[in-house]
């Protein structure tokens, strides 16, 4: 389909699939960035803002109240994760991290299996947002704009969290160097929890925001988590506005791609992403060594 | 792992031969061998006799219950159990099917066990290697994904396990990975294309652009490539075939290539949760207000998780809708039972379990052994049985259950007499004219032994 007006929409709809990729790729990227975990749970993160934000809407029947719950439910599941579990692999070998966080992903898709069941739930875009949008010759889901508007005040809430306040000057002075903020005097591991709250609720706010425009399924977070991965590998581990970056690539990339061939534009996703690793190990955007 | 599990059951069977070997040498020696001509026949094949020995046989079923398929799983694994339940207490309603039961099998106990192939063949392919090694299985059954249908098709063979695939809508399952020890019962791209086709050029006319929207592998591109056949002699024309990979997150890339490519029909050939997803954001594109929706292979559920709002007016075909119970005594039994026992109607994966078991339990009856020879035989024998369908019959060429195909149009909100009554009953087509020639698709089945 290779026409202006389809190259156009393309190009478009890749910015909103990036936007999307970069909210939930940013939280994986902080915790990892800061705490140096790997966090394979993170898809999990993601499919439990949607249902967080599902059970919400069901007592409140709002959208808004739906954000929220959808954001604290995960919030609060983060850090009391990061305080029963996590903390205690800190120092612990990467691949015990990951197995810990792999498994405690699986227990989280079946712990909502158990409740909600295997068949999809529905979450309707709220009234207000219902619709399409006509752009010139560009149709486009009105709710899917609120999405890209919503998700890029989230960044740069995300961004004044990180670059503009105390709290983020330690977070980042905790990933430069964690030993040397502890030396001075400051409880890194209480900004760790915090931290990893954070990241967690970025996925989970990701989660019920994309909810009406997928359906729910407890297992809606794992091909979602494989294209954080090459979002975050593309941008630079670790590093911010390199999971922004790499969304909005990864965004066009499928966009594109599938303009050409569909079949190929997850192949293409991997494609680019060995090329950055072989090319620029760090990313585009990470630093090249780190302790 | 499988070559592993290949080397044991090799093991297995070299010990049942020598076992095998004394007893007939002391059947000789007693000069009983004369009057049983079927012991030599008899000689231990896969997991006969060993797991026929005691007072059950082991049956295993593995479906995907949790991934992509986790919804047409579950209510395989219903129907399943179901069946089973009523091999074991001699129901009516089994013995409707196969009339030779009276309980269980051959008088033994029918006991099962569920593993989750994730609707992926590595792991199916271990679970149910597992089954046949460990548990001596005497038969195996689920799947979901005609990937795994092919896969299991192969391990059967291998293992001399007689296997029943339960949803599979690739012409591969008994087409070009068609094996002597499978048998399909569902129907599949080519009877679904053969039985729709006429009905959708009756409501929309000649010469329409389609575009379809194929998830990438074997089940996918058996049903485009099959409805492409179908609809071309009426002037049907390809405008795009957009393939998406299982379990895509989002299809808004594909959907907006499609809205952008003028064609009047969308064929969307997804299943379970992608076709839900693949539905809601084609309506979130504003697509289903300018093409109609074409589902030519419906997944269990779907009208459920879209809503009969978006339904509407769609066509597609099933394996089994609920209201062919009003006319067919053995489907009302069948529904009436499934909804007593889970609460909801059957969706046709439950439907297949469930008559697959019973004709699996038919025609071991009628072999009246467990021997996989003659069970196969027996399959073969051309005999018809009633079933919830109306009479069926094998295809002894290939495997294949010759038994109609069942042609849906989704119902108005208002005109649904009840919560689950999403579809018309538009066409109930008998099978023999939908099937291709037994060897158009190089159907090879392969020896017994």
């Amino acid at each position: 389909m290779l026409s202006w007006p389809n190259f156009i929409s393309q190009l478009f709809n890749g910015l909103a699939l990036g936007a999307l990729l970069a909210l939930i790729s940013s939280g994986l990227t902080v915790i990892y960035g800061t705490l140096g975990v790997l966090n394979l749970a993170h898809g999990a993160m993601f499919m439990m803002g949607g249902y967080g934000g599902f059970v919400t809407y069901q007592y409140t029947h709002s959208f808004a109240l739906a954000l929220v719950g959808g954001t604290l439910c995960v919030l609060v599941i983060g850090v009391v994760t990061e305080q029963v579990l996590i903390r205690h692999f800190y120092r612990r070998p990467p691949e015990d991290q990951l197995l810990v966080t792999f498994g405690l992903g699986i227990v989280f898709v079946e712990l909502v299996r158990l409740g909600f069941g295997s068949l999809s739930l529905q979450v309707s875009p709220p009234d207000w947002a219902s619709g399409i949008t006509r752009m010139g010759f560009l149709i486009y889901p009105t709710y899917r704009l609120y999405v890209m508007g919503i998700i890029a005040v989230a960044l740069a809430a995300l961004y004044v969290v990180l670059y503009r306040t105390r709290i983020g000057m330690i977070v980042r002075a905790g990933i430069e160097d964690a030993g040397m903020v502890d030396m001075l005097g400051i409880n890194v591991f209480r900004v760790f929890m915090l931290v990893f709250g954070i990241g967690a609720a970025a996925a989970g706010f990701a989660g019920i925001v994309n909810a009406p425009v997928v359906p729910l399924t407890p297992d809606m977070g794992d091909q979602i988590l494989v294209e954080t991965f090459v979002v975050v590998v593309i941008g630079g581990v670790g590093s911010f506005p390199g999971a922004i970056l790499g969304g909005l690539i990864a965004g066009e990339i499928l966009s594109i791609t599938s303009m050409f061939d569909p079949s190929y534009s997850q192949v293409m996703l991997f494609v680019v992403m060995t090329l950055v690793l072989l090319f620029r190990p760090q990313g585009l955007l990470g630093q090249s060594s780190r302790t | 792992m499988s070559k592993t599990n290949v080397l044991d059951t090799a093991a297995v069977q070299r010990r049942d031969l020598m076992r095998g070997g004394l007893g007939i040498a002391g059947a000789l020696a007693t000069g009983a061998a004369l009057s049983h001509p079927a012991l030599a026949a008899e000689a231990p094949l896969g997991n006969y006799p060993a797991g026929t020995t005691g007072p059950s046989v082991f049956v295993g079923l593995c479906t995907p219950l949790t991934g992509t398929y986790a919804a047409a799983g579950t209510d395989e694994r219903k129907g399943f159990e179901l069946a089973i339940a009523h091999l074991n207490s001699g129901n009516e309603l089994i013995r409707k099917i196969s009339p030779l039961t009276k309980t269980g099998v051959l008088g033994k106990k029918v006991e099962f066990d569920v593993a989750d192939s994730e609707a992926k063949p590595n792991t199916a392919v271990q679970a149910q290697s597992r089954f046949i090694s460990d548990k001596k299985a005497i038969m195996i059954a689920g799947s979901v994904s005609s990937a795994v249908a092919v896969a299991i098709n192969k391990l059967a063979q291998r293992e001399h396990v007689i296997y029943l695939p339960l949803v599979t809508g690739s012409n591969d399952t008994s087409g070009k990975d068609c094996v002597r020890y499978s048998f399909r019962a569902c129907h599949y791209a080519y009877t679904a294309a053969a039985a729709i086709a006429p009905e959708l050029i009756k409501a929309f006319g000649k010469g329409k652009k389609v575009a379809y929207l194929t998830p990438d592998y074997t089940y996918g591109h058996s049903v485009t490539g099959s409805m492409q056949e179908f609809l071309k002699p009426a002037g049907w024309t390809t405008i795009t075939d957009q393939v998406c990979p299982l379990g895509a997150p989002d299809y808004s890339s594909f959907l907006l290539n499609i809205a952008n490519s003028g064609a009047e029909v969308l064929i969307n050939v997804n299943f379970g949760n992608d076709a839900v997803g693949s539905i809601k954001q084609a309506k979130q594109f504003g697509i289903l207000d300018k093409m109609k929706l074409v589902m030519p292979y419906l997944s269990p559920f779907l009208s459920k998780e879209v809503g009969a709002d978006l339904m509407q007016g769609v066509y597609g075909t099933t394996e089994f809708w609920w209201t062919l119970g009003d006319k067919n005594p053995i489907a009302k039994a069948f529904v009436d039972a499934f909804n007593a026992k889970y609460g909801y109607k059957p969706e046709w994966a439950a439907h297949v379990a469930y008559m697959q078991v019973a004709l699996w339990a038919d025609a071991v009856e009628h072999a009246k052994t467990f021997y996989p020879g003659d069970v196969i035989k027996s399959y073969e024998s051309g005999r018809t049985m009633q079933t919830g369908l109306g009479p069926v019959k094998w295809r002894a060429a290939d495997h294949q259950l010759i038994r109609p195909v069942v042609v849906t149009r989704g119902k108005k909100p208002s005109a649904m007499k009840s919560p689950d009554d999403y579809f018309d009953v538009v066409a109930l087509v008998p099978g023999e004219g939908l099937m291709q020639a037994p060897d158009a698709f190089a159907c090879k089945l392969g020896s017994v032994t």
